[in-house]
């Protein structure tokens, strides 16, 4: 922008009010919003999905949706009128000072069009052309740490990994230098090391570029990580404004006090009582607010909350609207957090693999997705997996299952009997006892079909159940995932993400599993959502002595659900274990670095061990540790040339490194003892 | 809030309306669609009661008014036996309009049926059956027809059969390319995790999420169809004497052209082209209702 002295702000957004139009009636979503990004501040917005974050990401640039409008107030960026400014300014400031980077690079990202043709059509549009723009593209992807840019430039996006397109839509957001980056989700579809490193880069890219950032997310310990300041956004309004520390370690309203509740912290376990949920739901957009937003899901709300809208009050350097901030810590739970422990015997394994392979052909070399992989598993216990997307484990889960076939070699045992390597050769009692509740449920639901097909139909076939006796285990099933007959007549579209999710989890338990393996289950939904599948499922496991088998790349949510763990890397177990001896360590130096790379939300980082660059491809992996190319600890040439065995270091603890168990722990203690 | 509606309302679950009511809607807001929809409406209207509202009968010779130009008395004009045109026009529409359809939806039976199997078990299965269907995608039509006429002599049933089989392939390579995609959707792997049949997983749980698809196909290929029965009566190979079909009009009359009489093919092949274009309209449309 041309403004000679710098605004003292970079955006302001004053009483600002959105209303989006839906059969033929405005409805608010943003109720007068005022907030400001300071110069060079980096500015965090969190709150359940719904609440209007991406509205005003949206409203900032003016690019609401049509049927969407500005009801009222006002913004500014660096000092400009957004709302007085016409076409050709607007455009110009979309082009030159505020750049927008959204969840799924796809949307930035024209699939049609090589990379490099993307980015230098950018600088081309701002006069540089022909050579200097492809010296300019190339450079912005140096920026951004991709490392061979002239090879990325030639590819189209979907050659990409995801964590790679999403860097050069970050490349594509700042090739104008923007004064304003608007980064909405940008993480949220990554997996936790890929994550760690755009969080890593954007981080520094704040430093060089002294762009303001509006970092908007659901993800708390992101937001925490990255903003010094963060506004939590409840129904289209403020309800809590502050330094980011301050609002996380000292919420003083009570929604941000049960957002923090939802997560599984400090390495909390199923066994130490339920997550804390947030009962009802966000109210719709549109409707009356007469009190307090929050009133309804508020366990501290008296009368006056819910005739008086509470003011924002200032309780110097942050804001809070709560009429009762003083107390909000004081929130009772929503779900008692106690529990029995479930009894676990010493039962024999429900699940033995042994020497489990899976090799594909892809493009004539052979991908080694699964090697050698052995493990059992007990009645009532889970099973957690962990490794970056392309470690193999969503391949396992499908190998147990049948749905892909196993090289020839590995055996599966379920319940002491050989299970067949396909599925159409297994009895009807192996595939009702083993089954699986996916990641994405727009997937795995069947959109044609209403929830009650859906749940009848795998009672009829897994339980083997008509006419009454089916009607009334459906009833059971339905509330024992908390669904209500309402739901049943609707198709999975016109349910909500946590709703479609108990479907899915119904369906799995239809034919009383003895085994359920879910893939990344509630990566796709809200903190308060996830805590309360989270228990969903710990309730379900403690009642019917299932076992899990739990993917997810959460690691905290890993945690809290399982008993055991494996870590996965191009296929192979690196480390197996006692859940809580692979998270306290010692451990692998690739959990070492995995756990690491997760942002946490109080602040106490240890040194961190960084991983750098994408996973080695499977097609041909590392000589000797496949790790080594990656791997923070690596001892020397021994690492490159001979493969270290799968080694019991403890009794059931065991890991696949050449360091021996005693040096990790030296080694490890070293680092948490370290100042930061 | 209603029942349903949960954390909350996400755009879809604005979206109260069904899928298919949600097309309907955006249907009736297309321009194109209404277009095209209302000329094939006239045409079928004169299809099924043309007759009663046509001034002449179209089969009536007349000798003495024959190759009468257009007047106030025939609209359209006469043919070389005194035919009056303008009925032989309105009337004419009755055989193309119950061929087409009927071999296009016999292309949709057979194409939605070899583009499930080919699509749902892949592999061999698909390698033969697509090598088939390819070669049979290249053998023009006309020779087909031939090689149905000597097999089953003249008829509509003929005429059904060639196009419908030879517009099959087509819509079985929409329909595979279609399933193929909703093959890796998970809700496949859960049916299988329940032993359900090859059949229960094409037929129940694949089928009703590529309907719109098929749907936008058939009425592309409906219009060719139409083209093709033209094509097929104007050769000689397809509707038979007496019809005042179109096509078998213009076969009939297009000697004429050259001693000016123009009036008696002229009218006859723009109905071929109203309704040919008024079908790929409604195609648009739906193409477009079901795509946005
Ligand atoms: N184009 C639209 N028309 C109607 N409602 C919308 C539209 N876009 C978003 N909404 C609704 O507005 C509310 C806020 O949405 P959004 O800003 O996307 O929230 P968030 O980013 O916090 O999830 C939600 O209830 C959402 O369903
Ligand atoms: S104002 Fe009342 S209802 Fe609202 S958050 Fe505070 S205590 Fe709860
Ligand atoms: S064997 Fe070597 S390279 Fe592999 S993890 Fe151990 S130290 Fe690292
Ligand atoms: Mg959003």
């Amino acid at each position: 922008m041309t403004n000679s002295a710098k605004a003292e702000n970079a955006l302001e957004l004053t009483d600002l009010s959105v209303a989006y139009r839906v059969a033929g009636r405005n409805r608010a979503v943003l109720r007068n919003l005022s907030l400001t990004i300071g110069q060079g501040e980096a500015y965090g917005l969190v709150g359940e999905s719904g609440c209007g974050k991406s509205t005003v990401a949206l409203t900032v640039v003016r690019y609401l949706p049509r049927n969407g409008s500005i009801t009222g107030g006002a913004i500014s960026l660096d000092d400009q009128d957004v709302m007085k400014l016409d076409a050709e300014a607007l455009r110009r400031a979309r082009a030159e000072s505020v750049s927008m980077v959204y969840q799924d690079p796809g949307k930035a990202l024209n699939p049609s069009i090589r990379v490099g043709r993307q980015l230098t059509e950018i600088f081309e549009l701002g006069g540089v052309s022909g050579q200097a723009a492809t010296e300019r593209a190339i450079a912005m992807l140096n920026r951004v740490r991709i490392s061979d840019p002239t090879s990325v430039m030639q590819r189209y996006p979907h050659q990409l990994s995801g964590g790679m397109q999403q860097r050069v839509a970050i490349a594509m957001a700042l090739a104008n230098d923007p004064s304003m980056l608007i980064l909405d989700e940008p993480t949220t579809g990554l997996d936790a090391t890929v994550e760690a490193e755009v969080l890593d880069l954007i981080a520094q890219l704040r430093q060089e570029l002294s762009a303001s950032i509006l970092f908007i997310s659901h993800n708390l310990a992101v937001v925490s990580n990255m903003c010094d300041r963060v506004g939590v956004l409840y129904a289209g309004m403020l309800v809590e404004e502050g330094p980011t520390d301050v609002v996380f370690n000292d919420p003083r309203h009570p929604y941000t006090v049960a957002l923090l509740r939802c997560l599984p912290r400090g390495g909390q376990r199923k066994d130490q009582g339920r997550l804390d949920t947030i009962p009802g739901f966000l109210p719709g957009i549109g409707v009356d607010i007469k009190g307090c937003a929050f009133a309804d899901r508020c366990a501290l709300a008296d009368d006056r909350c819910r005739s008086e809208l509470p003011p924002l009050y200032d309780l110097g350097g942050r804001l809070s609207r709560c009429f009762h901030h003083d107390k909000a810590q004081a929130l009772p739970r929503a779900t008692p957090s106690d529990v029995a422990p479930a009894p676990k015997a010493a039962a024999a394994p429900v699940l033995r693999v042994a020497g489990l392979n899976k090799t594909y052909a892809s493009h004539g070399h052979a991908l080694r997705a699964v090697k050698d992989v052995s493990l059992d598993l007990r009645p009532g216990e889970t099973l957690g997996l962990v490794g970056e997307s392309g470690s193999g484990k969503t391949t396992f889960a499908r190998l147990l299952l049948g749905l892909v076939p196993p090289d020839a070699g590995g055996t599966i045992e379920l319940e002491g009997k050989a299970l067949a390597p396909r599925l159409e050769n297994r009895s009807d009692d192996q595939i009702k006892a083993m089954q699986i509740v996916f990641q994405n449920p727009d997937s795995a639901l069947n959109r044609s079909h209403s929830i009650r097909h859906l749940i009848g139909r795998a009672l009829k076939r897994l339980a083997g159940l008509s006419g009454k006796a089916l009607e009334a285990r459906l009833n059971d099933l339905v509330r024992s995932v908390r669904l209500t007959d309402r739901h049943l007549a609707v198709k999975p579209r016109q349910l909500s993400g946590g709703l479609k999710q108990r479907v899915a989890i119904a369906r799995a338990f239809a034919g009383d599993p003895r085994i359920v393996v879910c893939d990344e289950p509630t990566s796709a939904l809200d903190v308060s959502v996830q805590a309360a599948i989270l228990n969903l499922l710990a309730d379900l496991q403690s009642k019917e002595d299932v076992s899990y088998i739990f993917i997810s790349h959460d690691l905290a949510v890993v945690r809290y659900l399982s008993d055991k763990i494996a870590v996965l890397y191009l296929g192979r177990i690196m480390e197996l274990g006692p859940s809580e001896d692979v998270f306290s360590g010692p451990h692998h130096p690739y959990t070492e670095a995995l756990l690491s790379a997760v942002p946490k939300l109080d602040q106490t980082e240890t040194a961190r061990i960084r991983l750098d660059g994408e996973i080695p491809s499977a097609t041909s992996p590392p000589s000797g540790c496949v790790f080594h190319t990656r791997c923070p600890r690596k001892i020397g040439p021994i690492c490159e040339q001979q493969e270290p065995p799968l080694s019991e270091a403890q009794p059931g603890h065991s890991i696949r490194c050449h360091i021996p168990y005693t040096e990790l722990a030296r080694l490890q203690r070293a680092v948490a003892t370290e100042p930061a | 809030m209603s029942a349903v509606q949960t954390s909350s309302p996400t755009p879809d679950d604005m979206r109260r309306r069904g899928p298919l009511a949600e097309v309907f809607f955006s249907l009736l807001r297309s321009r194109t669609f209404l277009v095209g929809f209302a000329i094939v409406l006239f045409w079928v209207a004169c299809a099924l009661f043309g007759e009663h509202f046509a001034p002449y009968d179209p089969l009536a010779d007349d000798i003495i008014n024959a190759l009468a130009p257009p007047s106030s008395e025939h609209w359209f004009g006469t043919d070389q036996i005194g035919r009056d045109v303008f009925s032989r026009v309105i009337v004419g529409s009755r055989d193309i309009l119950t061929v087409a359809p009927l071999a296009t939806l016999l292309a949709t039976v057979a194409g939605t049926a070899l583009g499930l199997i080919t699509g749902y078990f892949r592999g061999l299965v698909d390698d033969v059956v697509s090598r088939i269907l390819e070669a049979f995608m290249a053998i023009p039509v006309v020779i087909v027809a031939l090689l149905a006429i000597v097999a089953l002599g003249t008829s509509k049933t003929t005429v059904i059969v060639v196009i419908g089989l030879s517009f099959a392939p087509i819509i079985a390579r929409t329909v595979r390319s279609a399933v193929l995609a909703e093959r890796e959707l998970d809700y496949v792997a859960a049916a299988q995790l329940r032993h359900e049949s090859a059949l229960h997983t094409m037929f129940v749980e694949i089928l009703p999420n590529v309907v719109p698809p098929i749907l936008v196909e058939t009425t592309v290929r409906l219009g060719y169809a139409i083209f093709a029965v033209a094509t097929l009566s104007f050769m000689g190979f397809g509707i038979q004497p007496p019809s005042p079909d179109w096509g078998l009009s213009i076969s009939n009359n297009y000697g004429m052209i050259g001693g000016g009489f123009w009036w008696t093919v002229l009218f006859d092949a723009l109905a071929i082209a109203s309704l040919v274009i008024g079908v790929n309209l409604a195609a648009d449309g739906v193409h477009g209702a079901l795509n946005d």
